[in-house]
């Protein structure tokens, strides 16, 4: 049979899935532990290994395309001019290409500042500014700064392009520089994706040669993007579909990782109430957010922080653990795996904290303004009120006894009332942890990932259960 | 000649959303490059704004009779944020009730207002205004 081979170089664990071509179908999936330390290459061979162990018959591999999130992801700085407006637009630019932005700043560089950049462990940094036609000094006195201070990794230009010319002449021969359109070309409203497709094109080109990654590259077709760039991808493709496949409209996509939690949302986020007004900068169709202190290990003692103990009560019966000393436990040794009861529930009730916080910060809100003319309403962010479908993945999810429980997190409650989380959405789970696949797939045959998605996310026997019993827990 | 740029919107919690298409239409074509941050706005929405897009000048309309309060320190955040001297026009109804207008202009001059207008002010009198101000004619 002819098939694809998708890999994921995760933090944790390399992952491989392969597509049957002509069925549409996965054949199998298998994983082991990355190798990055070493060479990524030995725990690629691994998970290879039990892969084909899996499969009979004959195997014609058509193509192997990666992605990578080994070795931290791609690292990322974000430089603007007022924060509200082209440096949040550069983070989102960063964030929406797959990276983690480590930073981010604002107005005129101080010494401090490009030093704190210059020894920072970012692989790239996003370099933004003014409106097309708008403020020039900023970008263009940050340009120098970052060129004087000797700044080695890439820097991608995307800011006002009256400064382009000039930025070159400042760059050129000193800094390894690539110059695209600006994030913010016009006040308010953002263009993330020439930023993005840059970022990523630097990231195949270079990230990939760093530490332990320089032999997989005779052996792969590409590692295209980074992981979270894949998932994004593959919501983007399930939920708009293709010039010949219908997809299933906006969605979003929630991912809880040991490290991190991530959200992506599909959907324009327009008002779903009349007599709303919005407010601030545009939101990008595909909108991606991580939560760098929410996550089940590394990150478990800021869960602890950012849900205090109020709360774990509303997931949890506090009494019978002594929450710290779980926590702890987490975050001392993150390679452990809940297996006793108790640990399974807490484990659980963590994730519903995270699913909570993530998608409340990751929603929009609504705030009422009490005027002469009577109560008007301004919305920042998206309204995800009526969002049809939220997809769980992720460890902690996919291996869960009770998926849905975890997603119900996701909810709109009386809690927060300014919220705009999603109030009643059918949810689905990504139980064969294909996701970052399917990203991949999209780049090759964007049709087949649309049906395979269909298939295996939206149609599939569990998720079927799932919204049929909408309203009960399985 | 090199646009003007101007920086329009109605401050405050003011939804009046119709006079301020009709100042972005004229303004635009008066020949200015007119960046227009709508109702609900504000002063650090003016002011950003003004920041991003280097403007020679900010227009603040109100029309619900808060104005006083809601344009209240506006010029020194504007220096505070490095727009030294940016054109500050403000426009409508811009007091409480039927004021003496001599007085309530005199109070928005003090306030750091370059040019205040009462209600029922011509579009083509700020138009004027803003082309003697900036320089162009």
């Amino acid at each position: 049979m002819n098939c694809y081979i998708f890999i994921d170089f995760g933090s944790t664990y390399t992952k491989v899935t392969l597509v049957d071509k002509d069925k549409e179908e996965i054949v199998a999936t298998a994983k082991s532990y990355t190798t990055v330390q070493t060479d990524v290459m030995i725990g690629y061979q691994k998970a290879l290994e039990e892969l084909f162990s899996k499969v009979e018959g004959e195997v014609n591999i058509v193509k192997k395309l990666a992605c990578s999130s080994a070795a931290g992801g791609l690292k990322m700085i974000a430089i603007g001019l007022v924060p509200e407006l082209t440096a949040e637009a550069a983070k989102r630019a960063a964030l929406g290409a797959g990276a983690r932005v480590i930073n981010t700043y604002s107005h005129f560089l101080n010494k401090g500042e490009v030093l704190e950049i210059k020894n920072s462990i970012a692989d790239m940094i996003l370099l933004a500014g003014g409106t097309d036609g708008g403020n020039t000094e900023c970008i263009l006195h940050n340009a120098r700064m970052l060129a004087e201070y000797g700044i080695s990794v890439p820097i991608v230009v995307a800011g006002n392009k009256s400064c382009n010319d000039e930025i070159a002449e400042i760059f050129d021969g000193r800094v390894e520089y690539y110059i695209t359109e600006n994030v913010m070309p016009t006040l308010n409203n953002i263009n993330v994706e020439p930023a993005r497709e840059t970022i990523r094109s630097i990231f195949m080109r270079k990230i990939v040669h760093a530490r332990g990654m320089k032999n997989i590259e005779k052996e792969i077709s590409g590692i295209l993007m980074p992981t979270p760039a894949a998932v994004l991808k593959a919501a983007e493709t399930l939920a708009l579909g293709t010039k010949n496949e219908d997809g299933i409209g906006d969605l979003a996509v929630v991912d809880i990782g040991g490290a991190t939690t991530d959200v992506h949302s599909i959907g324009e986020g327009a008002p779903s109430k009349p007599g709303v007004f919005l407010r601030g900068l545009e939101e990008p169709l595909a909108k991606r957010t991580v939560e760098g202190d929410l996550g089940m290990r590394y990150s478990s003692i800021s869960v602890y922080e950012a849900a205090g103990k109020r709360m774990m009560k509303k997931y949890l019966n506090i009494e019978e653990y002594d929450l710290e000393a779980e926590f702890r436990k987490r975050y001392e040794n993150t390679s452990f795996v809940a297996e006793d009861e108790k640990d399974i529930v807490f484990d659980e009730a963590m994730a519903k904290v995270c699913a909570d916080i993530s998608m409340k910060r990751h929603a929009g809100v609504v705030e009422a303004i009490y005027s002469p003319l009577g109560t008007m309403y301004s919305q920042t962010g998206k309204d995800l009120m009526e969002l049809p479908y939220v997809i769980g993945t992720g460890g902690v999810i996919v291996n869960s006894r009770n998926p849905k429980a975890i997603l119900e997190a996701t909810k709109f409650t009386m809690d927060d009332p300014t919220s705009l989380k999603p109030r009643n959405p059918k949810f689905l789970i990504d139980k064969r942890y294909i996701l970052s696949a399917m990203g991949l797939l999209s780049t090759l045959d964007a049709d087949m990932a649309v049906r395979m998605l269909k298939k295996y996310i939206v149609k599939c026997e569990d998720n079927h259960l799932l919204v049929k019993n909408q309203g009960k827990c399985l | 000649m090199e646009k003007k740029t101007l920086v329009l919107g109605v401050i405050g919690s003011d939804v009046h959303a119709v006079g301020n298409k009709i100042l972005d239409y004229s303004l635009t074509n008066a020949g200015f490059n007119v960046v227009n941050i709508g109702v609900l706005s504000p002063q650090e929405d003016f002011i950003n704004a003004a920041i991003e897009t280097n403007a020679d000048a900010i227009l603040v309309s109100s029309l619900y009779g808060h104005g006083e309060i809601d344009c209240r320190g506006m010029r020194e955040k504007c220096d505070e944020a490095g727009l030294k001297d940016i054109l500050l026009y403000v426009g409508g109804n811009i007091v409480v009730g039927k004021q003496d207008w001599e007085e309530v202009e005199a109070r928005f001059k003090a306030m750091g207002f370059d040019r205040v207008y009462p209600p029922g002010t011509s579009v083509d009198t700020a138009i004027r205004d803003l082309k003697e101000d900036l320089g162009l004619e």
